[in-house]
């Protein structure tokens, strides 16, 4: 708790929207990781003008302040460290203005993914980014993460559906990065800021493309009885020239779960099921939906079940994005990981993920972005067993290592955060790091904006493997 | 393999003086009167499953674009030039509405920095988000922060059909809503055109629908200036002109002085680049 900041901040903006009791700052000291710090105090500006009080007032006492969302990132990414001052969005949550016919939007940054989307589904559109934590994540948090979703594959991440941000930065200062305008002079600020994870400043507007719903959608199921089979029917599709809008995967473990939960009549003996959707006008879904069918036959899947009405549709989907729930039912905890390999590589990396997870005797399940090659290998856990959470960090640490060497990278859509902080080297050697600090350094000289996160030398402050006070990974 | 040698640009662009980077010379070429180096020109490798290339940034996009085409894929880059020079430029052709701006297509680079060290920046998937988006940076930096040397670019599958289409248009909005993803929307002030591609059914039921009559291409492209409007208000575009509908670019018969940034902008671009070249060595002159 830090009274002096606290009592600056009262008078910047009403004192209700100040929060230092013990039992709120205990809320705001982690985000959805498992990755906690402890925040100094916490504010929910309601304007631009309350943000860039904040950042000042923080600067004045020379506090550390973390933008948060909704606090659904899962690298620590807002968990604020040394009691900084975590500033919320979740108060600014309004559309601001929609342009139905040039298809973008304006809106505050804590408006919630899927609420844009339902306001502007009655004009065909849809904000295209759509995370699995789509109910609950904001725009911000997307923006700053550069969050991607099954979706993205045709659509692309958050960073192609962002064309404009007012920001406060560091300083204090308020700022706008590109625009209506499509092609701003110089340096595409915009974009470097997308995916800066809240060291770059405060995004307190975004301008969000929106895109055109599809007139024609087509969901299948196809399972196989390998993995391999199933990764190689999705490089088959995409070398045959089609994109389609999602292709997701699951493996045995994964459906038996999902299948447990919810009942819609999964395959359990395959080893691995393929949820594909094409999507667009009329004969180009018939004919991309068609190939595939053939495509994954020609791979020998089991069985195709292609849905009949938007009611089957919505089942599939609804087995996607209810594994996390599902799993919550046979242990009580999970680490979830992020990491992309290149597509031809994920039947060896995903074996070699089935080994390490055996090794570290722990439960493993993937259900994952195939088409992206983005895996998402989830470790489930009870964290009241002894020594469990060793053996989870060193088998993510090695499931990280094994996409890296097989071509890939450290994370596909979470960020970096504290959770991958000190793996960047695994990617970057020292000059690429040093070019990632000299761009947080022009953005945010200070060093006060989230500091710590992503650059494992942290960057402004040169102290090689500080973890702060209080935290645990 | 192995047509890029990375070290010897390196060691070419060296760790001091002023430096200037040519491609073909169709983006504006080289600061003159500076020490002029060329990137290297070649592709690397094509991976038509992962949808990636890896290649120079000396490489003519021309080039590129046929060796792609063996592999029914192309990118999104304008035509014309080196393949470096359309990323440090970082301007789209007029098929940006669907294919998107250049700044989506740049994957990885590996770049020659002010002190002549090859520097990575991104990484070799297509989704990726390890770290700060030094690529997008890139993008548009008109070679201020470091000479592109190699590049992995995003692929796209080159559609079944593709056809230009025409209508008299007083009202052009009209048009673009009929239809759906379009690759690109031009209006002139009484005539639209439209690319379309897809299926050939689709592609010629959206024709029909909209009234569009198949033409052989765009129109030709004013050169007086290029204009960034914010797309509503190509309405009110006065003159001679072709707007790019939806996304607001405008090739006009007139000049145009482009408005100005905000100081505190301009002050974080020069930062920014201060960071990356504090002796303005590579580019000399060239404000971002
Ligand atoms: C069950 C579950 C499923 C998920 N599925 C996906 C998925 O499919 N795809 C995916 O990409 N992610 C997924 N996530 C991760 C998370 O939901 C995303 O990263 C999301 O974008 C975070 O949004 P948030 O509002 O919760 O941000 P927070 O967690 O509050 O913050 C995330 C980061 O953004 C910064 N930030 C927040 N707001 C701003 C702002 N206005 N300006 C500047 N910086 C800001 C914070 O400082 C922090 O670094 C999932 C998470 C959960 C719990």
């Amino acid at each position: 708790m830090n009274e002096g900041l606290a009592a600056d901040l009262r008078s910047v903006m009403s004192a209700d929207r100040v929060r230092t009791n013990a039992t709120e700052l205990g809320l705001y000291r982690r985000d959805a990781s498992n990755i906690e710090g402890s925040a100094g105090v916490v504010c929910f500006p309601l304007t631009t003008t309350e943000v860039q009080a904040a950042v000042r007032t923080a600067q004045r006492h020379g506090v550390a302040f973390v933008a948060r969302g909704a606090g659904t990132g899962l690298a620590g990414g807002a968990t604020p460290l040394d009691h900084a001052l975590v500033i919320a969005t979740t108060k600014m949550n309004r559309v601001l203005s929609v342009d139905a016919v040039n298809r973008m939007a304006w809106v505050e940054p804590g408006v919630l993914n899927l609420d844009l989307t339902r306001q502007v589904s009655h004009l065909g559109l849809h904000f295209a980014p759509d995370p699995s934590s789509q109910q609950s994540c904001s725009i911000g948090g997307n923006v700053a993460n550069n969050s991607g979703g099954p979706h993205c594959l045709s659509d692309g991440v958050t960073a192609s559906h962002v064309l404009g941000l007012e920001v406060v930065l560091s300083d204090g200062s308020v700022v706008q990065f590109g625009g209506e305008e499509p092609e701003e002079e110089g340096l595409d600020l915009r974009g470097a800021f997308v995916g800066s994870e809240g060291m770059f400043g405060i995004a307190t507007k975004v301008l969000v493309r929106l895109t055109q719903n599809a007139p024609t959608v087509k969901t299948m199921l196809m399972d196989f009885a390998s993995v391999e089979a199933g990764a190689q029917t999705v490089s088959a599709i995409i070398a045959a020239g089609m994109v389609p809008a999602a292709l997701e995967m699951m493996d045995q473990l994964c459906v038996q779960a999902v299948e447990a939960y919810i009942h819609a009549g999964l395959p359990l003996e395959a080893a691995a099921v393929l949820l594909v959707e094409v999507a667009g006008l009329a004969a180009g879904v018939e004919a991309d939906a068609e190939r595939i069918v053939e495509i994954g036959l020609a791979h020998d899947a089991g069985t195709v079940r292609i849905a009949k009405d938007e009611a089957e549709r919505a089942l599939l989907w609804k087995g996607r994005k209810t594994a996390f729930g599902a799993i919550a039912r046979i242990k009580p905890n999970y680490y979830l990981h992020d990491t992309v390999v290149p597509r031809r590589m994920l039947p060896e990396v995903l074996r070699q993920v089935y080994e390490i997870a055996e090794r570290h005797q722990l439960l493993v399940m993937n259900v994952f972005h195939a088409g992206d090659g983005n895996l998402h290998p989830l470790l489930v856990f009870d964290k009241r067993e002894p020594g469990v959470m060793e053996r989870v960090h060193a088998a993510g640490e090695e499931i990280v290592r094994a996409s890296v060497a097989a071509g890939g990278v450290l994370s596909g859509e979470h960020g970096i955060g504290m959770e991958k902080r000190d793996f960047m080297p695994m990617m970057f050697a020292p000059a690429d790091l040093a070019a990632q600090a000299a761009m947080r350094r022009g953005f945010d000289p200070t060093g006060l904006a989230n500091p710590y996160k992503v650059l494992p030398s942290a960057g402004a402050c040169g102290d090689v493997q500080h973890v702060p006070d209080g935290a645990w990974v | 393999m192995g047509v890029i040698d990375l070290d010897a640009f390196a060691a070419e662009v060296g760790a001091e003086g002023p430096v200037t980077i040519a491609g073909l010379g169709s983006r504006g070429g080289a600061v003159p009167g500076v020490r002029t180096v060329y990137a290297p020109s070649g592709v690397e490798w094509v991976q038509p499953d992962e949808m990636i290339v890896c290649c120079g940034a000396g490489t003519p996009v021309d080039e590129l674009v046929a060796v792609l085409a063996e592999h029914r894929q192309t990118v999104a880059l304008p035509p014309g030039g080196t393949v470096g020079g359309a990323l440090s430029v970082g301007l789209a052709d007029v098929r940006r509405l669907g294919y998107g701006p250049v700044r989506d297509v740049l994957l990885q680079a590996r770049y020659v920095s002010a002190v002549g060290e090859v520097v990575k920046a991104g990484g070799p998937t297509v989704k990726n988000v390890s770290g700060f988006d030094l690529c997008r940076l890139l993008v548009g930096s008109r070679g201020a922060l470091g000479f592109l040397g190699e590049v992995l670019l995003r692929t796209r599958p080159i559609a079944q059909c593709s056809q230009w289409f025409q209508r008299e248009a007083s009202e052009l909005f009209e048009v673009f809503s009929q239809l759906h993803r379009p690759v690109s929307v031009l209006w002139d002030g009484s005539c639209a055109w439209a690319l379309l591609e897809g299926h050939p059914d689709d592609v010629h039921a959206q024709a029909r629908g909209a009234s569009l009559s198949a033409v052989d291409g765009p129109p030709p492209l004013p050169s007086g200036s290029r204009r960034s409007v914010a797309p509503a208000s190509i309405v009110t575009m006065q003159g001679e002109f072709v707007a790019e509908v939806g996304v607001g670019t405008v090739h006009h018969a007139e000049p145009w002085t482009p408005p100005t940034r905000s100081l505190r902008v301009l002050e974080l671009a020069r930062a920014l680049q201060h960071e990356f070249d504090p002796l303005g060595r590579l580019n000399p002159g060239i404000d971002v």
